[in-house]
């Protein structure tokens, strides 16, 4: 079953023609990974999935693009209603300056959420499915700007996941991290891909091919080739995307 | 010889850019050392009008009087010198004019060269007198004592609630309903601009697209090139009438009308810090709280107000700073009487505005005088305070980041 379908999404940044007409179909309880140059369009292609390039001024997309099955560009589908179906972590950690309960509490309470036990049970869960439970359940009061990098971006994760998305888009969650939180964060993916459809940008070939089902490379805007990980990196049917995957170019 | 050239000049730099700091620094020093030398002054003087005299009668045991004291005594509100530490007696008060009741024209003399002799018996002849006149008519032989007014104490002085500079015997230099009332005008004015200056900032930080925005950033700060005179003019001739017609007053010119120009003048302060703050606010964390659903409002109110808080608060400070320095726009919309405030719809006297209104009048070296000159350090004391918690905030700021 499919969880997200595209068909022919095209996108403009003014006159810059960002994506070009891009359709695939990613699967539900899987992990894509989107491998591709920088400005290949593999961040901005992400970001249409929850409407977060609403944001920039100038933008504007063309084609379909279906989230179970609901075309998620239609009038009637309020952006914040999206947002809470399809989570999102960042480049960077950026929690809130808040405590690190408040910070995992945040999508509730602004989705409205006031019963308290509801929030504690749901910040608990979330903080174990992002694997930090153990090393913060001590300090839930603290501020989240005491937390190592690592350990800021999977209360990132926990955020996310506190507001029950059936989507997760994570963009080079482990870019800004060390080797030993960047191994912690790959397991989290895969143990989080039972419940949670994962769609994850991602610099690292290597990553790609350790986290993901399905691998689509980007190159210039296009979607240049789309296949189960292991075959786009054993036999990629393309040459730049065997240009890219053997480092000719990147 | 061209290097050598070089090097020179590069000394000479430097030389300037020294002098000009050591000179500044110098200068702000000597300003500060000016204004409290000249003000502590006032704590070494005697109360009484200058050039006056105050006797009682020889056996009189009160030997000292307070400014409050002696003021009480010739309002006729203490009439007794029991009240001051003396025998129980009436207190019989005396003016120089009074001299007519006790002797005619032709005793005190043409040119009243008799007078400090005719004096000189009434306060002997009178036990229960205390009489005021000029010292230049106090006899070599003079049968009484002089009372001596304690000096004005430092909590007289902060804690009075009469400010008479001029009066006569003795001169009232309460400055409590001064400073208060700095205090309330600053109060209204941070009342009234911290709100709408907040919402400006946070349309222009967060809602205004960019075209209105680099339309309305200018204008806003036009405002704080007006000069204050012009406020105070503008204040006198639409708010304080406005003021008088809304509220019934018999006179319009209030402490709301103070702190509605002064929240005027402090606005532009206010927006372009806090929306300088606001606009610090990474991108990445608004971003997180859209992703999470959170509306754009709930994304302003729950992230990007309490991330720029310390901002604000200096925003907020340094607003509030303006507002208490003010001078002119202040001295011509309150109104100026100086009773201690309790509510915004009467006139009210700042420190500012008193220094600008009466340092014109007081005679240099007078206790006038250095009154104002302490009342400025006062006002000194209030901004530094006001400057060193706008450091404290900031330095919180950065330590938050």
């Amino acid at each position: 079953m499919n969880s997200i379908e595209t068909k022919d999404v095209h996108l403009y940044y003014g006159d810059f023609h960002a994506l070009k007409g891009i359709s695939m179909a990613m699967k539900k309880n899987q992990v894509t990974a989107f491998i591709g140059p920088s400005g290949c369009g593999k961040s901005t292609y992400l970001r249409c999935f929850n409407r977060m390039n609403d944001l920039i001024d100038g933008v504007r997309i063309e084609g379909e693009i279906l989230i179970d099955e609901v075309d998620i560009n239609n009038k009637n589908i309020l952006v914040d209603d999206l947002r809470k179906h399809v989570g999102m972590v960042f480049q960077k950690p950026n929690p809130f300056p808040k405590s690190i309960f408040e910070n995992v509490a945040y999508g509730l309470r602004v989705n409205g959420t006031k019963d308290k036990t509801l929030i504690e049970e749901r910040v608990e869960k979330s903080l174990r499915q992002a694997a930090l439970w153990e090393e913060v359940k001590d300090k839930l009061k603290k501020s989240a700007f005491e937390l190592s990098g690592g350990q800021q971006q999977r209360l990132c994760i926990a955020r996310a996941l506190a507001i029950e998305p059936s989507v997760l888009l994570m963009d080079e969650p482990a870019s800004a991290l060390d080797p030993i939180s960047t191994a912690k964060i790959e397991e989290l993916i895969y143990e989080l891909k039972e419940n949670y459809t994962i769609v994850i940008v991602t610099h690292n070939m290597q990553q790609a091919g350790r986290v993901s089902d399905s691998t689509a490379f980007f190159y210039l805007g296009e979607l240049v080739e789309y296949a189960k990980t292991k075959t786009l990196f054993t036999s990629p049917k393309d040459q730049r995307t065997q240009n890219y995957i053997t480092g000719r170019f990147g | 010889m061209k290097r050598y050239f070089h090097n020179f000049g590069e000394r000479v730099i430097e030389g300037v850019l020294t002098i000009s700091g050591t000179v500044t620094s110098l200068t702000v020093l000597l300003i500060v050392f000016f204004l409290f030398k000249e003000g502590l002054g006032i704590f070494n003087q005697s109360p009484v009008a200058e050039g006056s005299a105050i006797v009682v009668n020889n056996q009189n045991p009160v030997k000292e009087l307070s400014a409050k004291e002696l003021k009480e005594i010739f309002d006729q509100n203490i009439t007794n010198w029991k009240q001051v530490g003396g025998q129980d007696a009436p207190i019989k008060l005396f003016r120089i004019d009074d001299i007519t009741d006790y002797y005619t024209e032709e005793q005190i003399g043409k040119d009243f060269e008799y007078l400090p002799q005719r004096l000189s018996e009434v306060v002997a002849k009178e036990p229960t007198i205390v009489a005021f006149f000029p010292e230049q008519y106090l006899a070599k032989d003079f049968q009484g004592h002089r009372i001596n007014l304690e000096n004005i104490s430092v909590s007289e002085f902060l804690g009075g609630t009469e400010w008479y500079p001029t009066i006569q015997p003795a001169v009232q230099m309460g400055v409590l309903p001064l400073i208060l009332g700095t205090l309330w005008v600053s109060l209204g004015a941070i009342l009234i601009a911290l709100p709408l200056g907040l919402a400006t900032s946070i349309y222009l930080a967060e809602i205004a697209d960019k075209r209105v925005r680099n339309l309305l950033k200018p204008v806003i700060e036009l405002l704080a090139g007006i000069p204050s005179v012009v406020y105070g003019f503008f204040g006198l001739v639409v708010i304080v009438p406005l003021i008088q017609d809304l509220f019934g007053l018999p006179v319009g010119e209030t402490a709301l009308a103070g702190s509605i120009i002064l929240g005027i003048m402090a606005l532009p302060t206010i927006i372009s810090v806090s929306e300088d703050a606001m606009r610090t606010t990474p991108r990445a964390m608004k971003e997180a709280s859209l992703a999470l659903g959170a509306t754009k409002w709930q994304t302003i109110y729950k992230v990007v107000v309490p991330y720029s808080m310390s901002g604000i608060s200096t925003a907020a400070i340094l607003g509030i700073g303006r507002a208490i320095g003010e001078t002119m726009a202040v001295l011509m919309v309150t109104g100026n009487a100086s009773v201690i405030p309790h509510t915004f719809l009467a006139p009210v006297r700042t420190i500012p505005a008193t220094i600008a209104a009466e340092l014109g009048e007081a005679p240099q070296g007078g206790m006038h005088y250095q009154a104002l000159f302490a009342l400025g350090c006062i006002l000194f004391l209030m901004t530094l305070i006001i400057n060193l918690s706008v450091d404290f905030v900031s330095a919180k700021r950065k330590a938050n980041r």
